[in-house]
């Protein structure tokens, strides 16, 4: 085995998923709330629910198409790169994968299409129902995911054969209690993101005044879930690390930067370890027992600190201790966005609020810097394992890939993600700029009569539903 | 279970090859105008059906993954940097279809991304598939051909080859679904590419007799297998009859029975082995480091991933 080869492999998958979970991380939350939209629609017939779920649908294509494609290369990277896993872990990951393939994407793939192309063709009740599979199929993709990964954090249910892991028993693989935090915690993760998303655009509208009842529409409803969201999602935080203290006291000593065993704990708030020397080079410390209270809510409990283990099972400190701050950071600067937000528009006095307006319009990156480091301190942490106390990183790789072949594919994937990304981001933000009303290029010429499915560029045509000068 | 395994891996693939196929291959004949208008057309009779298409692509690799972890980590692994072509090409012609309606200015970006990167995985599929028959060097369960193992005259033949059969099927979801002068461009295609195609099976076919003849003594010991050669035959036919009465519905469906034909033929003449008879001066049997399910049973019980471009064998 190649020792480059290796690295770049492990780059190379650590930068394809994290492109890749930042789309469906948005339009998970996304297509929940555009159901949302299109029942207050229907329910209520208000012009401007439909021009704001038309507006975001737009978006959405956008970042969907590119979810879609990134997660293309996901099948494909765990048989390239990581052969050994493949053939190991096949028979567990492999089937939940397809798994999500027959329950979620088909339901995500067919429903799409009518919800981009069939507005005129299906009756309104058929099209909010197929909103709803649009959003149950992205939830159900995080779900198959996230026992995927669960499995691979915390192995249950599973017998070596041959080598292999085969499973067991399916039940306790799906109801694995590690999951049934860490869902919740990914999906609550993902409504937040489309909250906050959408309120930054309806903060931005408001600064520049114009699309004023569908900027109210936006920061009400992205403003109102993310302030009910945010503390659940602080709960079930500190749930998931209850599972960490359990199956992984090796990440948590690295999420914690501790060092030593102690009973009681102490927490360490920042600190810069040194990882050659086994110690904190620099730490701001809370004296005990606050680390027992944060890791096993216990004021006596005794934590597990690096030096117990074994040097070969150690995963890295600094990323997880950094990740797992920055990631609990932007979720408290989000829940305090979000209460103060909320209260000033149950006041009715946040259109005054400029620097607040402000600030919301400009957290938007909060959520996916959260969602991306929460990642990297489950996974970094849960080195150096790929299936946690079963197969080790370096073991997992495909033996005879050279450093030639792992680098040209981390170059291609660099270079193509780039490309696709800088262009989605850029088309993403002409969009908003222009608004809902807004469309980007001229009407097409009249589309090919009696033939379905010739609309592909028509833009969406919202002006008849203009909402009125006086809402 | 092995059996149903096998079935939904065959059934994934070849529904893969029926329905992105016909997308690639309108993918292909897009670069060939330059007609905005019919750009515009094009691309309506496939947006909303690219991305549910492409999903066989993720089910035929996942499944293959879960069911046959060897096969899936064996091939993947040694078909690393045409996979990783494949998927770039994917990658950007999947994008287009969300990008290209954004702009004007760069619209052309995106229309070489669409057209090219089409191409692109159309040719490596048909590029690997020839060079899974071919057989790849395998020794004690593990490639052991290099980089470029899977390159070869017949891989690139068969590369060439489904670019044909895709633009065919494309030619043909393009009569069913458009009007006019795109429709009328399509059906003038046709008979060349049908043509084409045949040549290029033909030259197949002659290729396989003088490199292997255990497919030939298969098909002796299986007489049944001639009767999709003879779907295939009639599906031509009527193909032909179907275009020259410009039947606009009916050329796709023969196109696809002509694919499903082939794609049977070839599932039977190798079955039960997954991964066609190795390269006998390469290497070691292939089949004996393999496993089912986790079980250890160590004959492949299956054709899988092979038969996409092979239809071709026709």
């Amino acid at each position: 085995m190649d020792a480059t080869a290796l690295l770049l492999s492990r780059l190379q998958f650590a930068f394809t998923i994290s492109f890749h979970i930042i789309f469906p991380s948005f339009t998970i939350g996304l297509a929940a709330w555009l159901t949302i939209l299109e029942a207050l629609y229907l329910a209520t017939g208000r012009p401007a629910y439909r021009v704001v779920f038309e507006f975001w649908l737009k978006i959405f294509g956008v970042a969907f198409g590119l979810g879609v494609v990134s997660g293309i290369v996901m099948a494909f990277q765990f048989g390239t790169n990581w052969d050994v896993l493949a053939r190991r872990s096949g028979p567990i990951q492999g089937v939940l994968l397809s798994y999500e393939t027959f329950t979620a994407f088909f339901l995500e793939a067919s429903f799409f299409g009518i919800l981009v192309f069939g507005r005129p063709r299906v009756p309104p009740w058929f099209y909010l129902f197929s909103t709803a599979m649009v959003a149950l199929g992205t939830t159900l993709s995080a779900f198959w995911i996230m026992v995927d990964n669960s499995w691979m954090q915390a192995p249950v249910g599973y017998a070596i054969e041959n080598g292999e892991s085969v499973p067991a028993d399916w039940p306790k693989i799906i109801f694995s209690p590690v999951l049934w935090v860490r869902f919740p915690h990914m999906l609550l993760a993902s409504c937040i993101t489309g909250a906050f998303c959408v309120a930054a655009t309806g903060a931005w509208y408001l600064l520049s005044r114009k699309f004023h009842a569908e900027a109210q529409i936006m920061l009400r409803m992205g403003l109102g879930l993310a302030a009910a969201l945010v503390p659940v999602q602080l709960f079930f935080g500190h749930l998931n690390g209850g599972y960490v203290v359990h199956y992984q006291p090796a990440k948590m000593a690295a999420i914690e930067a501790r060092w030593h065993d102690q009973k009681p704990a102490s927490e360490v708030l920042l600190a810069w370890s040194d990882e050659r020397n086994q110690r904190n080079l620099f730490a701001i410390t809370l004296p005990p027992p606050f680390g027992s209270l944060i890791d096993s809510d216990s004021l006596t409990a005794g934590e597990v600190g690096m030096n117990s283990i074994p040097l070969q099972d150690r995963p890295p400190m600094i990323i997880p201790f950094f990740a797992f701050r920055i990631m609990v950071g932007c979720g408290l600067v989000m829940l305090l966005l979000a209460w103060v937000g909320s209260y000033r528009n149950v006041k009715g006095s946040i259109e005054q609020g400029r620097l607040l307006l402000r600030a919301i319009f400009l957290s938007f990156p909060l959520p996916f810097i959260a969602i991306l480091t929460g990642w990297f301190t489950a996974d970094v942490g849960r080195q150096p394992w790929t299936v946690y106390g079963v197969l080790r990183t370096a073991d997992s790789v495909t033996p005879f890939l050279t450093t030639r072949a792992a680098t040209i594919s981390l170059i291609v994937f660099c270079a193509v993600y780039t490309f696709i990304f800088a262009f989605g981001v850029f088309y993403i933000y002409q969009l908003l700029r222009a608004g809902p009303e807004g469309s980007l290029v001229r009407a097409p010429a009249a589309a090919v009569p009696n033939r379905p499915m010739s609309v592909v560029d028509e833009p969406v045509t919202v002006s008849s539903l203009r909402v009125g000068e006086g809402e | 279970m092995v059996q149903f395994w096998v079935f939904v891996l065959a059934v994934s693939i070849l529904f893969y090859v029926l329905l992105d196929g016909f997308d690639l291959g309108v993918g292909i004949l897009f670069g060939f105008t330059l007609n905005e208008q019919r750009r515009r057309e094009m691309l309506a009779a496939v947006a909303p059906l690219w991305d549910g298409n492409e999903t066989w692509l993720i089910v035929a690799g996942v499944v293959l993954w879960g069911a046959f972890p060897v096969v899936y980590a064996t091939l993947f692994s040694a078909l690393y940097l045409p996979l990783l072509v494949m998927l770039a090409g994917l990658i950007l012609r999947g994008v287009a279809f969300e990008y290209r309606n954004k702009t004007e200015r760069m619209r052309w970006i995106w229309d070489l991304s669409f057209a090219g990167g089409s191409s692109v995985a159309a040719f490596i599929q048909g590029l690997m598939v020839g060079a899974l028959v071919e057989g790849l060097p395998i020794s004690n369960g593990q490639y052991a051909g290099g980089e470029f193992g899977w390159l070869s005259p017949f891989s690139l033949l068969c590369g060439v080859g489904l670019c044909l059969g895709y633009t065919l099927l494309g030619a043909c979801w393009l009569v069913r679904k458009c009007a006019d002068e795109v429709r009328d461009s399509a059906y003038r295609l046709i008979p060349s590419l049908s043509i084409g195609l045949l040549v290029f099976l033909i030259l197949v076919f002659a290729y396989a007799l003088v490199e292997s003849l255990r497919i030939m003594s298969r098909w002796l010991e299986r007489p049944y297998l001639f009767v999709f050669p003879a779907v295939g035959i009639v599906a031509a036919i009527v193909l032909a009859a179907s275009v020259r009465q410009r039947r606009d519905g009916w050329p796709y469906y023969m196109v696809v029975l002509i694919f499903a034909a082939a794609f049977g033929t070839l599932a039977i003449s190798f079955w039960p082995y997954m991964i066609p008879f190795t390269r006998g001066r390469r290497g070691a049997a292939f089949e004996s480091g393999l496993h089912v399910l986790g079980r250890g049973s160590v004959r492949l019980p299956a054709h899988a991933r092979l038969h996409r471009g092979q239809l071709q064998r026709l």
